[in-house]
């Protein structure tokens, strides 16, 4: 095993990685902040992927088609977040884990079969911008453009992730709402405004998740299910609501499933489950400090 | 009252019963194969509730235990020449085998972290059986899985599944009335209070846990006996979330809950799938409806307003 190749399925993995994270950051807010187990993140995340190939195709899958996906597919999800949160999640947050889970498993079953409806069956893909194409090479390790912009997209948005969350106001209200939502009603804000926010920021994330990963991959049913458990365990082993964690175990995850590809390509699938059991088993409460 | 009751209950088991026997000789051949997928994933569901409702553990993967005792049925039909009875024996031991195992390290957890690794270690056990092909074919499944030839006709598929689900029942009722069903209970209400008072809880939670993957297995077998044939498709977790919406439908707090909830999805998928492929999307409005309005369940509610009349008189 050459080393180039070694390092290029670790940047591969890396980058894998990234996805994981943009994913499940917004899943770990919304688990930190309105302490509810969205399995509807998933569907978001496979709603800003068919998004984003319906705004691409609507450019003629060129360059500009792209950007613009990038740009309104998360937008548009965000929109729709805000919506289920209005006029669903709001009835239910004082009830157990789970009623909630399965609320947002109706939102899984409906919106699978809606985006049938709309899009069809057919398998779809989606072009990568002539600039982002070929790869790149590092100290002889070749990696796919696409996969080193994802490579800075990550990076990107976990610093306006903390920039967010550590010096705006509102960033601080909700780590406060997170921490304790009486207190933050007795100080006198609007802790349901808070919850607004935050799962449409969620939703946000996993669009971009979506749209980001919509040119890598066939864009079809079944997206949804197999993120889900992945962001579910990015989530649980990071520690709940902790965006740290969320990036790190991400990180695991995406390199330990790339190394799996690399060595033991058959069994390559149960890799990320075996990590993720692990972990639980040996750090019960997740790898940093949960927020619960 | 309560020996009313009793008889009250005792009455409508019975003349369930008598109808149940009845049914085969006035439907269509077509109904009778699908009340015994009902029969199945009645018991499947039940079995769930143990833990779910009286254990108060978010057991999010029970369909694991349920594919396990499937497979192993069609493994040992199909990969040895063992004899059929054996293959029946086996498959709840080795579904309760792997309960054990996840349970094992489950029971350590709370709350949500208990559910996500129940998730993460199923999921484990789905891909294993998912991509071992010398055993299990991988994702083609298992297919004309041989039966002895008094199990090949509608009818006695029909028959055994009843027997196995009344007997199953029972049993399981009588577990959860039991010193240490009751025990279970305290558990759920107040874990700390019975660890204090020298209950052993996750050994109680561990045991619920086997006991509902064995009985899980048994449905397994049943299915095997329905289908004859065996997919991944099984162990996946949105199967398993199926079974969670069959228990909340029925109603997680009455015995009979989860079996209702099995029998009104099972029925409810095939009259609409006459209509419309969006089988899904009427399921999905429907768990909306019933979480917003009907959280307790068909026969929570039941329960409820019987209750209320109740006091009332």
């Amino acid at each position: 095993m050459h080393f180039a190749t070694l390092a290029s399925q670790f940047f591969i993995g890396l980058s894998r990685g990234m996805i994981f994270f943009i994913v499940s950051a917004g899943l770990t807010l919304i688990f930190g902040v309105l302490r509810i187990t969205n399995f509807a993140h998933g569907s978001l995340y496979m709603l800003g992927a068919f998004m984003a190939f319906s705004v691409s195709t609507f450019f003629g899958q060129g360059p500009n088609g792209f950007w613009l996906a990038l740009l309104v597919a998360p937008i548009a999800v965000m929109l729709i977040s805000l919506v289920i949160e209005r006029g669903l999640l709001r009835f239910i947050y004082n009830r157990d884990h789970l009623t909630q889970m399965l609320l947002t498993y109706s939102l899984v079953l409906i919106t699978g079969d809606l985006v049938k409806i709309v899009w069809g069956t057919e398998f779809k893909s989606m072009n990568i911008p002539e600039i982002l194409r070929g790869s790149l090479n590092l100290w002889g390790a070749s990696l796919p453009l696409y996969n080193a912009f994802l490579l800075i997209i990550g990076p990107i948005v976990a610093l306006g992730l903390w920039l967010f969350l550590s010096k705006t106001h509102l960033g601080k209200v909700c780590r406060a709402t997170a921490t304790d939502r009486e207190m933050v009603d007795i100080l006198g804000i609007d802790s349901t405004r808070v919850f607004a926010i935050v799962f449409a920021l969620g939703g946000w994330l996993a669009g971009l998740g979506g749209a980001l990963i919509a040119p890598t991959t066939t864009i079809s049913m079944g997206m949804d299910a197999n993120i889900i458990i992945y962001a579910f365990l990015i989530v649980v082993i990071g520690g709940l609501g902790n965006v740290w964690g969320a990036l790190i175990s991400s990180i695991i995850m995406g390199v330990g499933e790339a190394f799996g590809i690399l060595f033991i390509p058959g069994i390559a699938i149960i890799i990320p489950y075996i990590i993720a059991g692990v972990l639980l088993i040996v750090r019960p409460s997740g790898l940093l400090k949960s927020v619960w | 009252m309560s020996t009313n009751k009793a008889y009250l209950v005792l009455g409508l088991a019975i003349s369930g019963i008598l109808i149940l026997l009845a049914v085969p000789t006035i439907i269509s051949q077509y109904y009778v194969y699908l009340l015994a997928t009902v029969f199945t994933t009645a018991l499947l569901a039940t079995s769930l509730n143990l833990v779910l409702g009286y254990g108060g553990l978010l057991h999010l993967h029970h369909g694991v235990f349920f594919g396990v005792g499937a497979y192993t049925v069609a493994i040992v039909m199909t990969k040895t020449s063992w004899p059929f009875a054996v293959a029946v024996v086996l498959a709840p031991l080795v579904a309760a085998l792997i309960a054990f195992v996840i349970g094992w390290f489950c029971v350590r957890l709370r709350g949500l972290y208990f559910g996500m690794l129940t998730l993460a270690l199923g999921q484990l056990v789905w891909a294993i059986v998912y991509r071992w092909n010398a055993l299990t074919n991988g994702d083609n499944g298992i297919h004309a899985i041989p039966v002895p030839e008094f199990l090949t006709s509608v009818n006695s598929v029909y028959y055994t599944t009843l027997m196995v689900l009344i007997v199953s029942l029972v049993i399981l009722y009588l577990i959860t009335k039991s010193p240490f069903g009751l025990t279970l209970l305290a558990t759920r209400d107040n874990p700390v209070r019975s660890e204090s008072v020298g209950i052993n809880v996750k050994r109680h939670r561990l045991t619920a846990f086997v006991i509902a993957g064995f009985f899980a297995g048994i449905a397994g077998v049943l299915f095997v006996l329905v289908e004859r044939s065996v997919a991944p498709s099984l162990l996946f977790w949105n199967k398993s979330a199926e079974i969670l919406i069959m228990c909340l439908m029925g109603g997680l707090t009455v015995f009979m809950g989860p079996a209702l909830g099995a029998g009104i999805l099972v029925l409810l998928s095939m009259i609409v799938g006459l209509y419309t492929e969006y089988w899904l999307l009427v399921l999905g409005l429907l768990l909306l409806i019933l979480v917003l309005f009907l959280p307790q369940g068909i026969l929570g509610y039941l329960m409820e307003s019987y209750g209320k009349a109740y006091e009332r008189k």
